[in-house]
């Protein structure tokens, strides 16, 4: 798959090309000669030491982009690199723009990436030729990159903006530098969800402690049903299990120290958790390993799975059908005894948009992607993304929640209910170190032999972590 | 054209008027005209300047990094460079993925040279025996070649898949209460994890047919009066082949050989297709991906581990030429 699209990214990601290549021509040619033809083809004032700086500046209101159609009242353009690439997202996205072309008549450009390329080419991305605004993660993965000077900070967006989102967002959205880099979009929450009509059928309760919880699997088990799905193929999945147990019997904090290296692995609390986790693992799915996550959650639509921990059924279930959809509900991950319960907190990765640093075509279109990042930041916008996509909620705090469905409000719920909220292993711990070769591989290799020494596996993965160095 | 240039180079040596009575300047003697020599250097420049450009360069740029730890996003400084830590690291375990691929690529290796090449050789010794039906057998055992790497990772889902794959609904058809979880088990089977000896029976798939190919075309330019010849000695059909055919098909075997250590040593796409190549399908080629170029970004160490399997290539592709060059100077 990848080469293909590693391609197409390599060339949608640099809408510049052929206005390059023009300079190009322009410098062999004699610059002098076709000022008319830079200024039209050309983003004044971004071309750092070729021939077209000396275009008439100040004219940008040239069309960057000719392939736009005829600008009505266009005053001004925008190019958004977007990873909304599966098709119920990219649809969502596109309604987004089109609100937003419509409400400001900016034009934009938007150049969607498979998002698994778009993830792993990223940093490459970043330093060439990006977009001038770009959907990508808080936590870990922003700090990264913002860290490295590839993105922009946008305080001054944030002082219009920033009292639509509450305080968790705000620490979501801010880097260890105290500027704010993203203007959250959407987030789901990680829950355990299940049929509401298996469930009634079989007269089961919600568990609210671990040991009801536990209970309730092995009733499930009984009633020849899977307790608990589980699709690790991808090598994510597992990861928002070991976080919402870390979570419970270490409090947010120690689990954000882990994350950050901080804690360490070999420490006894996180021994204690990969032990709570093993006495969960007869009610788990057997094969994880080799099974994707639809599949698991194909089990759960079939009604031969209990529940599952994984919010991206959302999309499963409204994929077969709104019936179906509506007997799909959750509870969040159950107490587990310790004085972090009260915490309440969970995973709920939050998506949103960021500028970049290195964009061509920025200085140029600043205006009109600080009014992108102030439309992105109102309630109105989140609700037409979110409005088709079952696992996603809102970021802001204005948006109308009666028009989410019942599972979307449940999230609200869950989410204002938390304390704190991680943003998902991946994302809150180096890439380097939660990647196939690294978390990913090390908790599939614990999920297959649980019964291995413990102190030994921990010793690997901290011995891991500490080979990795500086993450620059 | 040679020989005009012999005559106008012993004219000019001379310093003779020419036939239109003009003295021309002192010339050297060249056996090429300069038009050749132009064509020439153009031939072997170009080549050699993308050669070095689009080769050698980045295997020097990559050995260079591997004593880095560089990112692949901030500049290179002098803090960058630590020395052997990358190899340290590989080798002593501390990057504990590194032995498992290593000893994967060695098995991936065995088990294409012994059982995947072979069986491409009987395929092909069998279809050129003009059976009926061959160009049909060698279309269908061929198409795995020009199959797409999505297409083939579609096929193996639908085989290997343990809740809806083919052959897990067989065995559980068949009365196999817990069929193997082919794509996830890492377990060992003899020498390997179980989910590599299904992503090399998918490989094989594959490479059974381009060998097959490769000894079609070795069997064709066999000289027929060596069989008949064989056949008047009284030879047996098994004899014919091993004595006579087989050694006559000596240049293939080379190809053959070389093409099998190359595709087991860059194998990737299969592995990668499954898992990104990780939990037992760890091979040194999705490990400088899965560093390198994916998000995590460890340039340097990735590059390392480069320079190990370029240094492992190295070995059969000098053993190679060596054979090749001997052969031309005899």
């Amino acid at each position: 798959m990848s080469d293909q699209d590693v391609d197409r990214a390599a060339w949608q990601g640099r809408p510049v090309g052929r206005r390059t290549f023009l300079r190009g021509v322009a410098g062999v040619v004699g610059v002098a000669s076709v000022p008319g033809l830079l200024a039209a083809c050309s983003p004044a004032g971004t071309a750092s030491g070729a021939p077209a700086s000396s275009a008439p500046a100040g004219s940008s209101a040239a069309p960057a982009s000719s392939s736009a159609s005829p600008s009505g009242s266009a005053t001004g353009t925008l190019n958004i690199g977007s990873n909304n690439s599966d098709p119920t997202p990219k649809k969502a996205m596109q309604a987004v723009v089109d609100a937003f072309t419509q409400e400001t008549g900016i034009q934009v450009k938007l150049n969607t990436v498979d998002h698994g390329s778009f993830q792993d080419n990223l940093s490459q991305y970043l330093q060439g030729t990006p977009d001038d605004v770009i959907t990508w993660f808080s936590g870990h993965r922003m700090r990264f990159f913002a860290n490295q000077g590839l993105f922009t900070p946008i305080d001054d967006v944030w002082s219009t903006v920033g009292s639509n989102f509450g305080d968790a967002m705000k620490t979501a959205a801010t880097n260890d530098d105290g500027k704010v880099y993203l203007i959250p979009f959407d987030t789901y929450a990680w829950t355990v969800y299940y049929r509401k009509s298996v469930w009634d059928a079989k007269g089961y309760t919600i568990p609210t402690t671990l040991d009801a919880f536990k209970q309730l699997a092995q009733k499930m088990k009984d009633d020849g049903l899977v307790p608990i799905g589980l699709g690790d193929k991808d090598g994510w999945p597992a990861q928002g299990h070991f976080d919402v147990i870390d979570l419970r019997e270490n409090g947010y904090q120690y689990h954000i120290d882990l994350m950050n290296g901080k804690a360490k692995w070999t420490d006894p609390q996180v021994k204690q958790t990969f032990t709570v986790w093993k006495s969960l693992l007869p009610f788990y799915q057997e094969g994880a390993a080799g099974r994707k996550w639809q599949d698991a959650a194909a089990g759960l639509v079939q009604k031969t799975t209990g529940m599952m921990l994984q919010p991206q059924v959302g999309e499963t279930f409204a994929a077969a059908g709104p019936d179906e959809f509506k007997d799909l509900t959750f509870f969040p991950w159950p107490n587990h005894g310790t004085k972090w319960d009260d915490e309440k907190s969970l995973d709920a990765p939050i998506d949103g948009f960021m500028l970049t640093a290195k964009s061509p075509t920025l200085s140029q279109n600043m205006d009109a992607a600080k009014a992108f990042l102030e439309f992105a930041a109102t309630g109105k916008a989140q609700q037409i993304f979110v409005k088709e996509q079952a696992a996603f909620i809102g970021a802001a705090k204005d948006v109308d929640a009666t028009q989410y469905t019942p599972l979307q409000q449940e999230q609200v719920k869950v989410l204002s209910d938390a304390k704190s909220v991680a943003q998902f292993l991946d994302r809150d711990t180096r890439s380097d170190f939660a990647g196939p070769q690294g978390m990913q591989a090390f908790l599939i290799d614990f999920l297959q032999k649980p019964d291995q020494d413990l102190d030994a596996y921990l010793k690997k993965i901290q011995d891991y972590y500490d080979s990795l160095g500086p993450e620059a | 054209m040679v020989e005009d240039a012999d005559a106008a180079g012993d004219a000019a040596r001379l310093g003779a008027p020419g036939a239109d009575g003009v003295v021309r300047p002192r010339r050297r003697y060249h056996l090429l005209s300069r038009r050749d020599r132009v064509v020439l250097s153009l031939m072997v420049g170009i080549p050699l300047i993308l050669d070095l450009a689009l080769i050698w360069a980045p295997a020097a740029a990559s050995f260079a990094l591997s004593f880095t730890n560089w990112r692949g996003v901030e500049p290179i400084t002098a803090k960058s460079v630590v020395g052997l830590q990358n190899y340290e690291q590989l080798f002593t375990g501390t990057y504990p993925f590194f032995w498992p691929a290593v000893s994967h690529n060695v098995v991936w290796l065995a088990f294409l040279m012994f059982v995947a090449t072979p069986l491409g050789m009987l395929l092909a010794v069998l279809l050129d025996r003009e059976i009926r039906g061959s160009r049909i057998y060698q279309t269908a055992f061929y198409l795995p070649v020009v199959l797409s790497l999505a297409v083939i990772g579609i096929i193996w889902q639908l085989q290997y898949s343990a809740d809806n794959g083919f052959i897990d609904v067989a065995l559980r058809a068949l009365g196999v209460t817990n069929p193997p979880d082919w794509f996830g088990d890492q377990t060992t089977v003899l020498v390997a994890p179980l989910n590599l000896w299904a992503a090399m029976i998918a490989a094989s798939w594959r490479h059974v047919g381009y060998v097959m190919i490769l000894y079609l075309a070795g069997l064709k330019s066999v000289d027929p009066a060596l069989r008949d010849a064989a056949k008047v000695d009284g030879a047996s059909e098994r004899q014919t082949f091993t004595a006579v055919v087989f050694p006559a098909m000596a240049p293939i075997n080379v190809v053959v050989v070389v093409i099998t250590t190359i595709e087991a040593l860059r194998a990737f796409d299969i592995v990668y297709i499954i898992n990104r190549g990780r939990n037992g399908l760890e091979l040194l080629s999705t490990l400088i991906y899965n560093n390198s170029i994916s998000e995590s970004s460890r340039v340097g160490f990735g590059s390392a581990i480069a320079v190990v399997l370029l240094v492992v290539s190295l070995g059969p592709i000098i053993a190679f030429l060596v054979r090749i060059m001997r052969r031309d100077a005899s």
